[in-house]
């Protein structure tokens, strides 16, 4: 036993078990993930439950589990239709249950508001006729063809008020400062201003009213669904995103399904409190805020890397400095929230606005938070990393190479633009990986400094300057929280909440990778030969 | 050797020098000249200071923090150990090939044009003729040729090292310094380096230190022996090799210490 010690096998065998543990658990992390949240999108059949009572159920079935407290069983449906039911998931006795047959004429239908509608079509509405019978779902897309024109024409009415809008907008901020500075309302240039906004409300209406006409237009296209009891519901062409039969299709038309709504998450806006719809605006968030973040972090934490460990020294100061900063990494992220609140919201951002902006206050514009506060605050706390890492990566490098470098009569400087910074550049990458990872994962701080629910508008836009950094935004992680925690329709949120968690896992993940290869590539280039 | 007496003209001459590493002395009061357009080899055992001394001479020990300097190293007439001296014009002058060879993680080519782009010089066809000049004058040209932007890392071990011989003779030094240029290579790679130490000897005035009793005295015109950070002896190669004049340097010779 003492032998078999001695050759050092078991040490191999715990640090074997210690890898393969951390390895099961990161993959069951994935793995899980990935079946909640890839499987959420995948058209099930619905099954029409005949009930004892001789009413009828329609939905997708679950789960099935024991009763609590009593024997049999009991099974978890999602019916939808909430504006009927007011719920969209209903618990259902197996033993309530005459029998689960399933219908090919049910259909599923996607909309607007409400969630999901399961039931029949019994009639299509269209301006001129009323169509019951025949081939009624030929209708139903003739009709949606014909409603998605008079919307794009409403599409278009709405962009140009959005337009006039923020053009009125620009100008009451024109006369708030006027007003602010005391020019009297007699003067030329407040009358001017006067005049174009009144020119400018003017055409508002001229337009408000031609989206009406459109908007009552459009209404005129209308579907009448009854659910699997016969209770009618009406919707308006135009709300209609998506309908399918899933009883009577094939795999192949499931997969389309299923791709259209996976692909859907990344372009298109949320809908009903966060629980359906894309993820656009998150991800677009979440991935705007770590490339502002490392705008910040990366040059910052490069050059005072290459001070400490280039010009500084090796004093009882420096090591103070290089402890420090080593600290730095390990304050939990919620204090550096707390830290952006009060540093960079109220104490920068309300200074800017007593500067710049004084008469919108008490109103404020910088002075709350927005992504540019955020992305500082995170800054800050990836800074330690992208320093740690850098001073490594050149201190690794030999000190020949900076000898050879200045006996060939180059300066500190020319030694370290040519020869250390590039030698360096794997290692100061896999500095930027980190931080980043460690950017993409935090909430936290961004709680505080920022991050919102629902976000009016993006951060970067067609409208002058374009990048609005003041700008509050959505993240995908607080997205995953907010739904998980927050929602109130749980169940409903909980495939969403996979989704957006594999989506974040996707993204840093991607980020990673194309720094991984460009580290790597790198490393080829820059990395020493052996003898 | 010629009928002038070579040491009336030096290149370098270095007088009461004393070096110290925070309290430590490492040289005691050494005086000497380096003849022009010879080898000087600098030989003695481990620890003796015949790197500390080398590096003196372009000031190298700059770079350690509590190192210091007193007496006087005169190049051409300028003083050397002085605070108003450039420090990087005495580099040029005084060019450096390390015990390892260091080439930068650049191309054969931009190893060898280093020395000129960073002093501003950036005209291809003087950049070639410099890089063509420099690798035949350091015996490397036939060999990389076809090679020249490939990495210079990919090169062996003596390639390398000839690479950066080449590199310190493309600034045009006065004098170059070897800090044991061939203890890491091989034989044969230790014979080319060797050869071409005797053709440089036409151009440049070159000092060798070595731990390799016999490389100095096939390569070098003049022996320093250094021992303890005094210098004991100093001579022709010929003369110092075949009858010392010290004790201590024929037990060091004949191998009985060092």
């Amino acid at each position: 036993m003492k032998q078999f010690c001695a050759r050092g096998e078991p040490q191999v065998w715990i640090a074997a078990a210690a890898l393969a543990v951390t390895l099961l658990m990161a993959v069951t992390l994935i793995v899980v993930v990935m079946i909640n949240g890839l499987g959420a999108f995948w058209p099930q059949r619905l099954a029409t439950l005949d009930l004892n009572s001789g009413q009828a159920v329609l939905g997708h079935i679950l789960k099935e589990e024991p009763l609590p407290y009593k024997e049999g069983t009991r099974l978890q449906l999602k019916t939808g239709n909430r504006d009927l039911y007011g719920l969209d998931f209903r618990w259902i006795e197996r033993s309530k249950i005459k029998q689960i047959h399933y219908q090919d004429d049910v259909a599923v239908v996607e909309r607007e508001s409400y969630g999901d509608f399961y039931g029949l079509l019994t009639a299509v509405v269209l301006p001129q006729k009323t169509v019951q019978s025949g081939n009624l779902w030929q209708e139903l897309e003739r009709g949606r063809e014909d409603a998605d024109q008079v919307s794009d024409k409403v599409d278009k009415v709405t962009g140009q008020i959005e337009e006039l809008n923020y053009a009125l907008e620009r100008r009451y901020k024109q006369i708030q400062k006027l007003k602010y500075e005391g020019v009297p309302e007699t003067s030329a240039q407040r009358r001017n201003l006067k005049h174009e906004v009144d020119e400018l409300q003017r055409e508002f209406q001229v337009l408000v009213g031609k989206q009406h006409a459109l908007e009552s237009e459009l209404h005129e296209y209308r579907a009448h669904f009854a659910d699997i009891n016969g209770r009618g519901v009406e919707i308006p062409l135009a709300e209609i995103m998506r309908y399918y039969k899933p009883n009577t299709m094939s795999l192949f038309e499931r997969a389309g399904v299923y791709f259209g709504k996976l692909l859907e998450l990344f372009y298109t806006n949320p809908r009903e409190s966060n629980t359906e719809g894309g993820l656009f605006p998150a991800i677009f968030g979440t991935v705007l805020l770590i490339f502002v973040m490392s705008l910040f972090s990366f040059p910052l934490g490069v050059i005072a890397a290459i001070y400490l460990s280039e010009y500084a020294g090796n004093g009882p100061m420096v090591r103070m400095v290089r402890i420090a900063v080593n600290n730095l990494a390990g304050i939990p992220s919620i204090v550096y929230g707390i830290f952006g609140l009060g540093f960079f919201i109220y104490g920068l951002g309300g200074t800017i606005d007593q500067l710049f902006f004084p008469e919108r206050l008490p109103t404020p514009t910088f002075g709350t938070g927005g992504l540019l506060w955020a992305s500082l605050t995170l800054a800050l706390l990836t800074v330690p990393v992208v320093i740690v890492t850098t001073e490594e990566a050149l201190s690794a490098i030999p000190g020949g190479v900076r000898e050879g470098s200045l006996a060939l009569g180059s300066t500190r400087f020319q030694t370290l633009v040519r020869i250390l910074i590039p030698m360096a550049s794997p290692g100061i990458m896999t500095g930027l990986i980190l931080s980043m990872a460690r950017a993409a994962g935090e909430v936290a701080p961004l709680m505080i400094t920022g991050v919102v629910k629902l976000a009016p508008a993006l951060p970067l836009d067609g409208q002058f300057p374009f990048l609005h950094l003041d700008r509050k935004f959505m993240h995908l992680g607080f997205h995953i929280y907010d739904m998980g925690f927050q929602s109130p329709n749980v169940e409903a949120a909980r495939p969403m909440v996979f989704v957006t968690t594999l989506l974040l896992v996707l993204i840093v993940l991607t980020m990673s990778g194309v720094a991984i290869r460009l580290r790597n590539k790198m490393k080829k280039k820059y990395t020493f030969g052996t003898f | 050797m010629n009928n002038v007496d070579p040491l009336t003209d030096s290149v370098i001459e270095v007088e009461n020098l004393d070096f110290y590493y925070g309290d430590s002395q490492a040289l005691f009061g050494l005086s000497m000249v380096f003849p022009r357009h010879q080898v000087t080899a600098l030989i003695g055992p481990s620890g003796c200071g015949k790197s500390t001394f080398l590096r003196c001479l372009n000031r190298m020990n700059d770079m350690v923090d509590i190192s210091r300097m007193n007496g006087s190293i005169r190049l051409d007439g300028m003083e050397v150990n002085s605070g108003s001296l450039d420090v990087i014009e005495l580099r040029r002058k005084v060019g450096m090939v390390f015990q390892r060879s260091n080439p930068f993680p650049k191309s054969i080519y931009e190893n060898v044009v280093y020395g000129l782009r960073i002093a501003g010089i950036n005209a291809r066809d003087v950049l070639d003729e410099t890089v063509e000049n420099s690798l035949k004058g350091a015996a490397l040209w036939d060999e990389v040729k076809d090679r020249l932007h490939e990495s210079a890392l990919g090169m062996s071990g003596g390639q390398m090292q000839r690479l950066c011989i080449a590199r310190a003779i493309a600034v045009n030094p006065e004098v170059i310094l070897m800090d044991e240029p061939c203890s890491a290579l091989d034989p044969k790679s230790t014979a080319r380096v060797e050869d071409m130490i005797k053709d440089l000897r036409e151009k440049y005035t070159i000092i060798i230190v070595t731990h390799n009793m016999q490389q100095a005295a096939r390569v070098s015109d003049f022996t320093a022996f250094l021992y303890e950070g005094v210098l004991v002896e100093f001579g022709q190669t010929d003369e110092l090799f075949v009858k010392p004049q010290n004790q201590q340097t024929e037990d060091y010779i004949t191998g009985r210490f060092g």
